[in-house]
């Protein structure tokens, strides 16, 4: 049986003191069977050209400089085998730093604006401490399971470059930045929570922004479920009676009064609701482009005037939201 | 192979902005024979924002849903890609968490229900893959849709997170999602293969974050038009209305003239299988699609 597979990798190029714009280089190499993402960038190195650049430090998934991206697909180096990812992308790979426009040289990137953003939240216990504690603090193993998984987030930036909600928006904090928000904030021994949970709610920057494409969740090398922290975040507000009534929170509380009253997502109110009457109009014109298709009726969303179709047993809904719900607006 | 069967849960915006999706389902169903029951008990999925207001009651809410599937003992098929992430959610989450299961059965016995665990949540599009099949599918096509560059927009809530999906999108992966382009190929199209096929259409934070959204749809459109899209066609309702009622504003935002008919999959499939127009509903589209049934059936 042959152990080895020769391909071609090709690898983004590119020296920000001498380049005026990125190019890719091929280079022909045997995989192994056990060879990781980060043998391949050494073998660029040591076999092919020694101006080829990375970073990499621990080499077993715990420092998290080696990440990349691998067809767009966010790679810690030192954890992925290549093969497997040479079978997904059938034999063709190409290697490129995480964020193309903050590449400095070839995979290394400017990561400023992770640390930033990181920085922004809080990342760590805020509390007095006695400077002569008599005894230890304490911990239940449910209190820390509550953080345990968000602790093992190694800061390798793959979910940060990998949201969508970034690209477009640059004051957004990210996956990362909220996963590091919701463990200290949930520390039993923290006392920061409060503030951390009005930094996260601010439109712009906060969790209201996040798209909801779970693209973190699946860049995430070490399994944190990002977008789970952030939902828990978005409960944590409305808990901790941090959230202030606008357009994304009223968007959030606006389902069950539909879903109260209809069962089903009154798709109109929603908008008038959160957006109230006077933010309507930025709607208008979908709503005449709507209307003209036959996809909304001009009853729609007008007070007083019920034509939404109901689910049957809605007494059940309704009794499930009476006894089940514990947040308020 | 006996009749398939299953548990319609339709979601909010078929029964609404998206009539099309709800008619040319059923219509697909028909012509192969699948035998659906609307589960009309079933409320909103929460749509991820009742979630990120009150997690606890949706979950209790969708386990509501799946409980009226289990009564029939049947597989609950979704049409929106929110929905099938959603239930799933909360199938996976009360599966995996007996207490959790517990807590929520505490509310639902007050409505006379249990949450037991022993339906699958599929979207259509899988069932018509994987369960119907793609071969038979082929077979059963009446207007080849050969004129056609037709570019898949897969929506996330369908392939991420994968490790929910699995079971149902029998391990599509989410980085290289094949099924929308295969059964482009079966209905004899042509699939467009274009980087932002598998990206996020923006449509969650249409309100509180316009500009991120008009600017991920706007991508994702232009590089369909980019690579030649006549078409473009999406299982996720919200991805539908992202892509086709906002045309014009995201063509502002990003600077492109923007006019790209999108479908819904199920209208997709109703064409080639010879429906009606009335049933494929063209006519409900905000960017005019009708001229699609016109050129497909001359």
């Amino acid at each position: 049986m042959n152990d080895t597979r020769k391909v071609t990798i090709k690898a983004f190029r590119f020296n920000a003191e001498t380049d005026y714009l990125p190019y890719y280089k091929s280079y022909e190499m045997e995989v192994g069977k056990d060879e990781l993402v980060l043998d391949l960038m050494n073998r660029i190195k040591w076999e092919h050209d020694g101006s080829f650049s990375y970073r990499r430090s621990c080499r077993h998934g715990i420092c998290g400089a080696c990440a990349i991206k691998v067809n767009g697909k966010a790679t810690l180096a030192c954890k992925q085998n290549a093969i497997e990812l040479l079978d997904l992308f059938n034999n063709e790979i190409t290697l490129e730093p995480q964020s193309k426009k903050r590449a400095v040289k070839d995979m290394i990137i400017d990561k400023s604006d992770f640390w930033e953003k990181h920085a922004a939240v809080k990342p760590y216990i805020v509390a007095d401490i006695e400077p002569h504690p008599e005894h230890e603090t304490k911990q239940s193993i449910a209190e820390f399971n509550n953080f345990l998984d968000s602790d093992l987030c190694i800061q390798c930036g793959a979910c940060h470059y990998s949201c969508p909600a970034l690209e477009a928006n640059e004051d957004y904090f990210g996956p990362a930045a909220f996963v590091a928000a919701y463990r200290f904030t949930v520390d039993t021994r923290d006392t920061a929570g409060l503030e951390r949970l009005e930094i996260t709610a601010e439109a712009g920057q906060g969790v209201w922004d996040c798209v909801k494409c779970f693209e973190c969740a699946e860049a995430c090398p070490k399994e944190i479920n990002p977008i789970e922290k952030i939902t828990k975040l978005h409960n944590l507000q409305f808990e901790k009676k941090v959230a202030k009534s606008n357009v994304a929170t009223r968007h959030a509380e606006g389902f069950v009064r539909s879903i109260r009253k209809h069962g089903f997502l009154d798709e109109a109110d929603i908008v008038v609701y959160s957006e109230g009457y006077l933010g309507m109009y930025k709607h208008l014109k979908t709503a005449m482009d709507m209307m003209k298709a036959g996809k909304i009726h001009w009853q729609d969303g007008v007070p007083f005037i019920d034509n939404m179709p109901k689910i049957k047993n809605l007494d059940e809904v309704q009794k499930l939201i009476e006894i089940s719900m514990t947040n308020k607006l | 192979m006996s009749q398939l069967k299953y548990a319609l849960f339709t979601g909010c915006t078929a029964k609404q902005s998206t009539p099309e999706l709800l008619s040319s389902t059923l219509a697909v169903a028909k012509k192969l024979d699948i035998e659906i029951i609307i589960l009309e008990e079933a409320s909103c999925c929460g749509a991820s924002h009742l979630q990120d207001f009150d997690e606890f009651l949706a979950h209790v809410l969708n386990a509501r849903n799946i409980c009226y599937a289990e009564k029939l003992g049947l597989t609950m098929i979704t049409i929106c890609n929110t929905c099938q992430l959603n239930s799933a959610m909360t199938k996976h989450a009360l599966d995996k968490d007996p207490e959790l299961k517990a807590r929520v059965n505490e509310k639902l016995a007050e409505v006379g229900l249990e949450y037991k665990g022993t339906s699958e949540i599929k979207h259509f599009l899988y069932a018509l893959i994987h369960d119907f099949g793609l071969d038979k599918i082929k077979d059963s096509v009446k207007v080849p849709l050969s004129q056609f560059n037709i570019a898949p927009f897969y929506g996330c809530h369908n392939i991420r997170p994968s490790e929910l999906h699995e079971g149902s999108n029998n391990y599509e992966n989410s980085y290289v999602p094949t099924s929308l382009d295969e059964l482009i190929s079966a209905l004899e199209g042509n699939p467009v293969d274009y980087d932002h096929k598998n990206k996020c259409c923006g449509f969650h934070v249409e309100l509180q974050a316009n500009h991120t959204s008009e600017v991920l749809a706007g991508n994702a459109m232009v590089d369909a038009i980019d690579n030649n899209a006549d078409l473009m066609v999406t299982p996720c309702p919200l991805c539908h209305l992202k892509m086709d009622t906002y045309q014009d504003s995201v063509g502002k935002v990003i600077g492109r003239d923007i006019e790209l008919p999108v479908l819904h999959m199920p209208q997709m499939v109703a064409l080639a299988l010879g429906c009606t127009e009335a049933e494929i509903g063209l006519k409900f589209h905000v960017q005019k699609a009708t001229q699609v049934f016109t050129e497909a059936t001359s």
